[in-house]
């Protein structure tokens, strides 16, 4: 109970700096811009394609999916966009307290590392989460004017895979922010960081050995083509929960031993 | 309350804190004095569950800093050297911050940040933002956040640091009334604080304890080989063999002082008093005694004596005879 207590204190800390700085507008701004303009983009483009298939003879062309069209491309879209914003949610998150000295104070509080450590990364995570609600809102439009309501579950699992692959991102982030006291090296290794993880997707290749296939297995993007479908893996959901649960791991660990080291 | 055993702190090769031991009792005031680097703020840092020691224990109210730290730090309330504050918090919301990792329920909250507030005296600066406060109010932030909780144990590392003398005064007068209910460890280089505030005085150099008495003691201590200053007008040979014809006198340095007056330091043998003989042996040869007074060390004196290399070779005031009025 009190442990919650003490998650809860720290994450609502974070919250009102999110808040009480431009970070959180900053943040909700471009993200909710950018999905606006890809949701447009995609939608546009699927109308036109439909209206060209209907115009087909003999019966119309193939059955067109709202999913390829517009989740599938908008989630993939978006997911670069969480790889440019949540390094900056989490950059200053360690490296700022550390700086400050406020590091002091929450260490000898009567509250453990591993508490500070997920009521930060609960903030930075609730942002994200507030980040992409508010980008499914151009998503609902669908169901006022659609006279045939699309799928709800591929933007259900759609939104899991971004909320997912971002959580990855903010538990990473948030060890690269114990490693240095200056937010901006946090926020640009972070970046790289994540760019690394990005990249070992691309080695997903039909043609690949078993080596380049694992190396792509640990890529972030891989597990997120299947949710985007629509099709919730347990494999993915595990990947993902896993790669979490190592990076609060390593965060933990990084801000104990500073003070062994320090 | 606080049992400090042999504690030791070692940074790779560097030495900060070495053997350290010393208690404090139930709602003492202990100065924690030394220079800067001497281990004050490695010390305090351990025993507030920031650092592991190396070697050695210490033990805060009973729990061991480093088997119990969450029990230790439930009673310890701390000012770093540096007051840890929020710049973008309003110093309420950062005390009701405070007080929630503090483990203070919500209810007893408010009454509690107001209560701080009070005592640390930054009601008038309650709404405003921590980056707009001066010095001497951040540190007074500092202070409330440490009592916040009203812990039975309060370490301030160098609390008065950047503040005006007026906010000093304040500071050590508050600092003051918090002992008896609180047991303090207080780190400082200045002097004059100790002896206002503290009731036993930890000195350590290098990383070790090298003197440990109250204030008074320590430089009474130093007192039996403090020169005694005798000013006389007349002439100098006469005032001269008056004085070393005084029984217990072993050295005399004249010291010109004026057109006609002369300054006499007069060493005599440790805890030997001899100032009755000295006035009445100048006066009675007829010359005029002007003054005469025990040129007695400060804590200044013995400070410096024990921690600076130079007056190692010193007579250290355990090797000194306990000698007292």
């Amino acid at each position: 109970m009190t442990a919650l207590r003490n998650v809860m204190a720290i994450a609502e800390k974070e919250w009102r700096h999110y808040f009480g700085s431009p970070i959180a507008y900053v943040a909700l701004f471009v993200w909710t811009l950018l999905f606006g303009i890809f949701f447009y983009f995609s939608f546009a483009y699927f109308l036109e394609q439909s209206m060209r298939a209907m115009g087909m003879e003999y019966g119309g062309g193939m059955k067109m999916s709202l999913n390829d069209y517009l989740i599938g491309p908008v989630l993939r879209n978006m997911a670069v966009v969480a790889l440019f914003i949540s390094p900056m949610l989490t950059m200053r998150l360690f490296a700022e307290e550390k700086r400050q000295g406020t590091i002091e104070l929450l260490a000898t509080a009567p509250i453990r590392d591993i508490e500070v450590v997920l009521g930060k990364f609960l903030a930075a995570v609730g942002l994200y989460a507030l980040m992409i609600l508010s980008g499914l809102v151009n998503v609902a439009l669908i169901w006022i004017y659609a006279t045939n309501p699309p799928e709800w579950k591929p933007i259900l699992t759609g939104a899991l895979a971004l909320l997912l692959l971002g959580s990855c991102f903010i538990a990473l982030g948030l060890f690269v922010s114990t490693l240095t006291k200056n937010q901006i090296v946090a926020g640009i290794l972070a970046f790289c960081l994540f760019l690394g993880l990005w990249t070992l997707g691309w080695a997903d290749d039909p043609m690949a050995g078993p080596v380049m296939k694992t190396v792509a297995y640990l890529g972030v993007t891989t597990h997120m083509d299947e949710m985007a479908k629509g099709v919730l893996e347990l494999k993915d959901v595990v990947f993902y929960l896993s790669l979490i649960a190592f990076g609060l791991f390593l965060t933990h660990q990084s801000v104990e031993s500073q003070r062994w080291r320090a | 309350m606080i049992e400090v055993e042999s504690l030791t702190k070692r940074y790779g090769r560097a030495t900060a804190v070495d053997g350290v031991s010393f208690r404090v009792e139930k709602g003492e005031i202990l100065g924690f004095l030394g220079p800067n680097g001497a281990g004050k703020t490695t010390t305090m840092r351990i025993l507030t569950c920031y650092l592991p020691p190396t070697e050695g224990t210490a033990r805060v109210a009973g729990y061991d800093v480093f088997k119990d730290p969450l029990e230790v730090k439930k009673r310890v309330g701390y000012i770093p050297e540096t007051p840890p504050l929020y710049p973008d918090m309003e110093v309420e919301t950062f005390l009701d911050f405070c007080g929630k990792i503090k483990g203070i329920p919500g209810k007893e909250r408010k009454a509690k940040v107001a209560e701080a507030t009070e005592k640390a005296r930054i009601g008038d600066v309650r709404t405003k933002l921590i980056s707009k406060l001066s010095k001497g109010y951040r540190q007074r932030v500092g202070l409330a956040q440490a009592i916040l909780a009203n812990p039975e144990v309060l370490i301030l590392d160098e609390p008065t640091a950047g503040l005006d003398p007026k906010q000093i005064i304040e500071t050590r007068e508050l600092i003051k009334s918090l002992g008896g209910d609180h047991t303090i460890i207080l780190s400082t280089h200045i002097l004059p604080e100790v002896e206002m505030t503290c009731g036993r005085v930890v000195i350590i150099s290098k990383g070790r304890v090298v003197a440990e008495d109250t204030p008074a003691n320590l430089t009474r201590r130093l007192k039996g080989s403090g020169a005694l200053r005798v000013e006389v007008r007349g002439d100098r040979g006469p005032a001269f063999d008056a004085l070393r014809a005084v029984p217990g006198v072993t050295a005399i340095r004249p010291r010109p002082d004026g057109p006609d007056a002369t300054v006499f330091e007069v060493d005599t043998e440790p805890g030997r008093d001899v100032r009755a003989e000295l006035a009445a042996a100048v006066v009675s040869r007829g010359l005029g005694l002007l003054g005469l007074h025990q040129a007695a060390m400060s804590l200044e004196d013995v400070f410096l004596q024990l921690t600076t290399t130079d007056a190692a070779a010193a007579p250290t005031p355990a090797a000194t005879p306990e000698v007292n009025a």
